[in-house]
């Protein structure tokens, strides 16, 4: 059950950055159905084999949401589930922010935002040139979409025709200092992507069943890449995570660390 | 010495259509400055692995690192200005610490950008770049130079920085002179002081030796065609050997050559030393050869800043 998945992500999230006492538990939540639809249903992968070269590739570029890929990526078996929660600790090959040198199963290192839809342009005009069906899925944030360099690749990847490119916006309205359309406008944020050529779905990102045909729809796509904007809560699953801005970068407590995994149906 | 001039862009656009011919995991990617860089040569003959990413250059480096981890050689090119320091952070993030075959080979760096003016004179370009982790930096010291750089370079695994001219510029090697990437090549030996180039600069510290050399100074030349990693083997040597130094480049002396040379020396042979290049400031439009002259970037000051040099020794 890919809903059983997402649950066993957002219980790895909680777990690590309550271990770490730091990271971003509120856009990894929002982010773990799509991370269980990618890596437990649509993504041809082999957790065995990395590099092998007809995968299909994510790119996470909203670097923050490392606990989460960490949690998609142990749980396919990229690396043993035990190590997550050394995230964040000195000598961990689970870095703050993804790297690419140090992680099995991580495509490209981020963290500084705006720049993975670049670097998943790059791997689809990598994939035409050699013929590969492979496709390239990118998670992107909403405040994200304030980057300048996210137009500059959006206009890239519509003048070369990367319907290879499956991108996903996790829309949860927040940003650091607030709701993004307080920080600074992104609405109308479907219109824009449509603007700069590309097939545009929305979605509610916490419903599997329309995931897993935003994603069918996407790939049967040709001539355009697709820009996915999935509705999203903030800190979902965990009642007091849920639309609260402060769980952008904090660490839950201890308390807070009983609650939230009692709430996602685990005794800690 | 008069020198026959010639493009190191042009021979950037011979290296990279022949490596287009025997390496078909070699793409190039430009940012609407093909005509310029001379990638549009490379886009002529191969058409289906050049990709013109428009006025957007920051793109362009992540598009570069996407192809690289897909196993292509990438060479990304633009002015010297954008591609390092517009795009520094990207080349940072998605190229230098992921350890890419990104080769970042950037032309019209430098105050002989001319005309155009200090928007577009890159002088703070070999700082920016030799300051990040995993970053080969080379600086060609002419056409012949450029062209065995960029062949070398493909092989060379890792990001790489290729610092090229707009201007012409003094032929100083041959196809049969010594290049290899970290190797610093003595081109005059000399007892009485070391003057280390890169560069067109180099061809300016040949006409300094021989200026010196009337003077009865024996003066020997370094290239420094790379710049990081430093050869600091044949640096010490010919430091301990002459006991006086003087660095030269077209570059601000705050972060360049210079700084690398006076790192090494400082630490593990401290001798007195000056550094030849544009001062802490922005550079201005002008000829190419006026602007030298106005930046202090000539065969006399060079062979002054040599004389001083001595001086200090002697005291």
């Amino acid at each position: 059950m890919l809903e059983t998945k997402a649950n066993l992500i957002r219980r790895h999230v909680i777990k690590m950055t309550f271990a770490a006492q730091s990271g971003h538990p509120g856009g990894s939540l929002s982010y773990a159905d799509i991370f269980a639809a990618l890596y437990f249903k649509i993504m041809n992968h082999r957790p065995k084999d990395p590099q092998w070269e007809d995968r299909d590739r994510l790119v996470l570029s909203k670097g923050h949401a490392a606990p989460a890929y960490y949690a998609a990526l142990a749980e396919s078996g990229y690396f043993p589930v035990e190590d997550l929660h050394t995230l964040r600790k000195l000598g961990s090959y689970l870095q703050g922010h993804p790297c690419r040198q140090k992680t099995p199963g991580v495509e490209i290192s981020t963290g500084s935002l705006g720049q993975g839809l670049s670097v998943a342009n790059g791997m689809a005009l990598a994939a035409k040139l050699d013929r590969k069906l492979g496709r390239i899925y990118c998670l992107c944030g909403d405040g994200e979409m304030e980057e300048g360099q996210n137009w500059e690749a959006a206009m890239l990847a519509a003048h070369y025709k990367l319907d290879n490119v499956t991108a996903f916006i996790d829309r949860n309205m927040m940003q650091i200092d607030g709701p993004t359309e307080k920080v600074m406008s992104l609405e109308p944020l479907a219109d824009k992507w449509r603007a700069f050529g590309w097939n545009v779905l929305e979605i509610n990102g916490h419903d599997m069943r329309q995931i897993l045909e935003a994603c069918d729809k996407a790939s049967q796509n040709k001539g355009k890449p697709t820009m996915i904007i999935a509705h999203t809560v903030k800190g979902k699953g965990v009642s007091f995570m849920e639309g609260a801005v402060a769980f952008h970068g904090k660490a839950p407590n201890q308390d807070e660390y009983r609650i939230a995994l009692k709430e996602l149906g685990e005794e800690p | 010495m008069k020198w026959v001039y010639t493009s190191q862009r042009k021979e950037y656009a011979n290296a990279l259509t022949e490596l287009g011919r025997t390496r078909t995991e070699v793409v190039v990617l430009d940012a609407d400055l093909s005509s310029s860089t001379r990638t549009n040569e490379f886009a002529k003959k191969f058409p289906e692995r050049f990709f013109n990413c428009g006025i957007a250059e920051q793109n362009m480096m992540g598009t570069a690192a996407g192809l690289a981890t897909s196993g292509k050689v990438v060479f990304a090119s633009t002015f010297a200005v954008f591609a390092t320091g517009r795009c520094w952070d990207q080349i940072r993030q998605s190229i230098a610490y992921p350890n890419l075959n990104v080769k970042i080979v950037a032309t019209h760096a430098g105050i002989t950008v001319g005309g155009d003016g200090a928007s577009h004179q890159a002088l703070e370009d070999i700082g920016l770049m030799r300051s990040l982790p995993n970053m080969t930096v080379i600086v060609p010291a002419d056409g012949i130079e450029a062209y065995k750089a960029v062949k070398a370079c493909v092989d060379h695994p890792g990001p790489c920085y290729v610092r090229l001219g707009r201007a012409d510029v003094p032929m100083l090697t041959t196809m049969d002179s010594e290049f290899a990437i970290g190797k610093a090549t003595v081109l005059r030996e000399g007892s009485d002081v070391t003057l280390v180039g890169c560069g067109q600069m180099v061809a300016v510290c040949m006409d300094a030796a021989e200026e010196l050399e009337k003077r009865g100074i024996h003066a020997e030349v370094v290239n420094m065609s790379t710049v990081k990693p430093l050869d600091e083997v044949t640096l010490l040597r010919s430091a301990k050997k002459t006991g006086a130094v003087v660095t030269a480049e077209e570059h601000t002396t705050v972060s360049g050559l210079g700084s690398a040379v006076a790192v090494v020396l400082g630490e593990y042979c401290p001798v007195p030393l000056k550094l030849i290049g544009t001062p802490d400031c922005f550079g201005e439009s002008g000829e190419s050869e006026e602007l030298m002259r106005r930046y202090g970037l000539t065969s006399e000051r060079v062979a002054l800043a040599a004389e001083e040099v001595m001086r200090r020794k002697k005291q």
